[in-house]
């Protein structure tokens, strides 16, 4: 690395947050989409964040998407890119929890909501009803829909981070068969489906 | 041509251990170690690997059957972490002092109470002196091929003493990234078939841990001692070797970023000196020459390797991940032993815990450092520890604890 090069290459990475409830499975959706960015030439990393976990509390994982690597492993602190999977996460008031919290002004919120949210933030929020796209396909698991892949389409469609390509690709390299077909059949909905919504503009925080 | 995978670090060291082609793994489950043995397992059931697979009921059994293994002469492998690690303290020195090599990976956790899975030093730094090499690694990638030069280092006979792969629990051990994954003959060709010093086999039977005279004790002792620091060149010839057949040079017992024309130097191991690379760009970007100086071994101890780096600078910042209560962080304790004292020194003790440090953070704490040399001309504070923004003065013979309370901007708080 030329002297200064790692401080660039931060610079240029992509930042993302999820946030997820336990057993919807943002720590695998961060891990889906590093290994699609390798599926197009790029370095990628995936970072969950771990306490109490259990089925239902709220859960971060992190991930940084860059043309070089980034020799970093600390969280991301200002996302470019926040994805929430559960509809109830948006309106989370801690600041700790916040799916706004240190997002980058002009910074993109993915969120699985059935309709747009009332959401303050500087930021652009594209909405998808990734729930229904889960429950439709019958992603069930003990009666939690599993959001993930339904979510990386969506995060495909709202940033082109990734393309739809290397997502659908990723997720038939992580499962095999029916699981595999219906998850990258979410993924390819969520896409079709995904749709900017329009936000109060309020300085971001 | 070498595979490249996204893998967490305990993937990238089952795989390593595989390449290595060990033939016995023992291993009780402890957070956040589990996944090593847990992708071994996966390995032998496919087939991918030939191996035999001991679960056993305690971190002690873990090592004790290990060490068994390894005494009848296979290459022999186990994995813990923190209260695993305690358990298991024994049969280090027996392993060690039989000085049969075998490796073993730390993923380095907290020791409670109060409970608590993340990241803290505390579990590999008691290890220091049971007479296993220690190395630690800053990444996915670096636990991959530490692990395979560990068995070529351990099993020389120059050295013949155990040795332990370290990596930041969660922060490397579930962090998925990029790692290349080198081909099975590169591996072999790197490693040559197991040498130990004797083996224990049916019909050659050998006497164990008999009682010996105090003189012959201490010469065995001292015997160790000779044999690590020998270690080191070994260690060298090793990683250059490595690096002809991956491309990765790991002749280096320390890792040097931006460290020759710096007067700053900031040193520590593990995961956080990366983002500790980062600190040294932006704090260039502002005009204070800052390197970093990454211990990739703990043992033997970069002696050499510090004091041609550091001796010469005007301030030398120790980031610490554990406290030996009442004196010190143990790396600042050691490197400022090294260096003399003569650099101007700050010991900070931090992100432990888990408790999230970034490069911004890092930065920080070298600026706090900085500013307290340009105005006094020379300090040494072994201990001004940094949490959630803060500084506080906590240096054996200093006054009652003191809080510097001046809060970083944007800094702290960062969860974890």
């Amino acid at each position: 690395m030329e002297p200064g090069g790692f401080l660039e290459a931060l610079q240029r990475a992509v930042e993302l947050r999820f946030h997820g409830r336990g057993g919807q499975g943002a720590v695998t959706a961060a891990t889906l989409l590093v290994r699609a960015a390798m599926i197009e030439g790029k370095w990628g990393q995936s970072i969950p964040s771990f306490g109490a976990e259990r089925r239902g509390a709220h859960v971060l994982a992190f991930a940084r998407i860059a043309g070089r690597p980034v020799p970093v492993h600390s969280m991301v602190r200002r996302p470019h890119v926040v994805v929430v999977l559960d509809p109830s996460l948006v309106y989370v008031e801690s600041e700790r929890a916040k799916v706004v919290r240190g997002i980058r002004p002009g910074g993109v919120i993915v969120a699985n909501v059935p309709k747009p949210p009332r959401l303050e933030a500087g930021a652009r929020l594209y909405t998808v009803n990734a729930t229904r796209i889960a429950e439709e396909l019958g992603l069930v698991v003990a009666g939690w829909p599993v959001v993930n892949t339904a979510m990386l389409g969506a995060l495909a469609k709202a940033t082109g981070v990734v393309s739809i390509d290397s997502v659908v690709e990723a997720i038939l390299g992580y499962w095999r068969g029916r699981v595999a077909e219906l998850n990258a059949e979410a993924a390819r909905r969520a896409y079709r489906e995904t749709r900017e919504a329009i936000v109060e503009r309020v300085a971001a925080r | 041509m070498p595979a490249r995978m996204g893998l967490r670090g305990n993937e990238a060291v089952a795989y390593a251990v595989k390449l290595a082609r060990v033939e016995v793994v023992a291993a009780y489950p402890i957070t956040p170690q589990t996944i090593v043995v847990e992708k071994i397992d996966e390995l032998i059931s496919k087939g991918e690997m030939d191996a035999e697979m001991i679960h056993v009921e305690s971190e002690h059994s873990a090592l004790a059957a290990a060490y068994g293994a390894a005494v009848g002469g296979v290459r022999a492998f186990t994995a813990t972490a923190s209260h695993g690690l305690a358990y298991m303290y024994e049969m280090l020195w027996w392993t060690a002092a039989s000085r049969i090599p075998l490796v073993m990976a730390i993923i380095t956790r907290a020791i409670g109470p109060p409970w608590n899975i993340h990241v803290e030093h505390a579990d590999i730094m008691s290890t220091r002196d049971t007479g296993w090499l220690i190395s630690m690694a800053e990444n996915n990638q670096e636990a991959l091929d530490l692990t395979i030069i560990m068995f070529r280092v351990t099993e020389d006979p120059r050295v013949y003493l155990p040795g332990i792969v370290g990596l930041d629990g969660f922060i490397l051990s579930h962090t998925v990234e990029p790692v290349e994954i080198p081909d099975q003959e590169a591996v072999d060709a790197f490693l040559p078939p197991r040498r130990q010093p004797y083996t224990i086999e049916p019909g050659d039977p050998k006497a164990m841990g008999n009682l010996v005279p105090d003189e012959y004790f201490e010469e065995l002792r001292m015997d160790m001692h000779r044999s690590m620091l020998e270690a080191r060149r070994v260690i060298m010839e090793a990683g250059r070797e490595y690096g002809k057949l991956t491309g990765r040079d790991y002749s280096g017992l320390v890792e040097c970023y931006r460290c020759g024309d710096a007067d700053t130097l900031i040193v520590g191991m593990g995961s956080w000196m990366g983002d500790a690379k980062v600190a040294v760009d932006m704090l260039r970007e502002k005009g204070l020459r800052a390197g970093a100086l990454r211990l990739r071994w703990v043992r033997p101890f970069p002696w050499e390797e510090l004091r041609e780096a550091g001796l010469g600078k005007r301030l030398v910042v120790v980031l610490d991940r554990s406290i030996s209560f009442g004196h010190a962080g143990p790396l600042f304790l050691e490197v400022s032993s090294a260096l003399e004292a003569r650099p101007s020194m700050v010991g900070v003790p931090a992100g432990i815990g888990g408790v999230d440090i970034s490069y911004e953070d890092i930065a920080r704490i070298v600026e706090e450092a900085y500013g307290m040399v340009e105005e006094r001309g020379r300090v040494f504070i072994p201990v001004y520890w940094y949490h959630l923004g803060r500084f506080y003065r906590l240096s054996p013979g200093a006054a009652p604890p003191e809080a510097v309370a001046r809060a970083a901007p944007g800094a702290g708080g960062g969860g974890g």
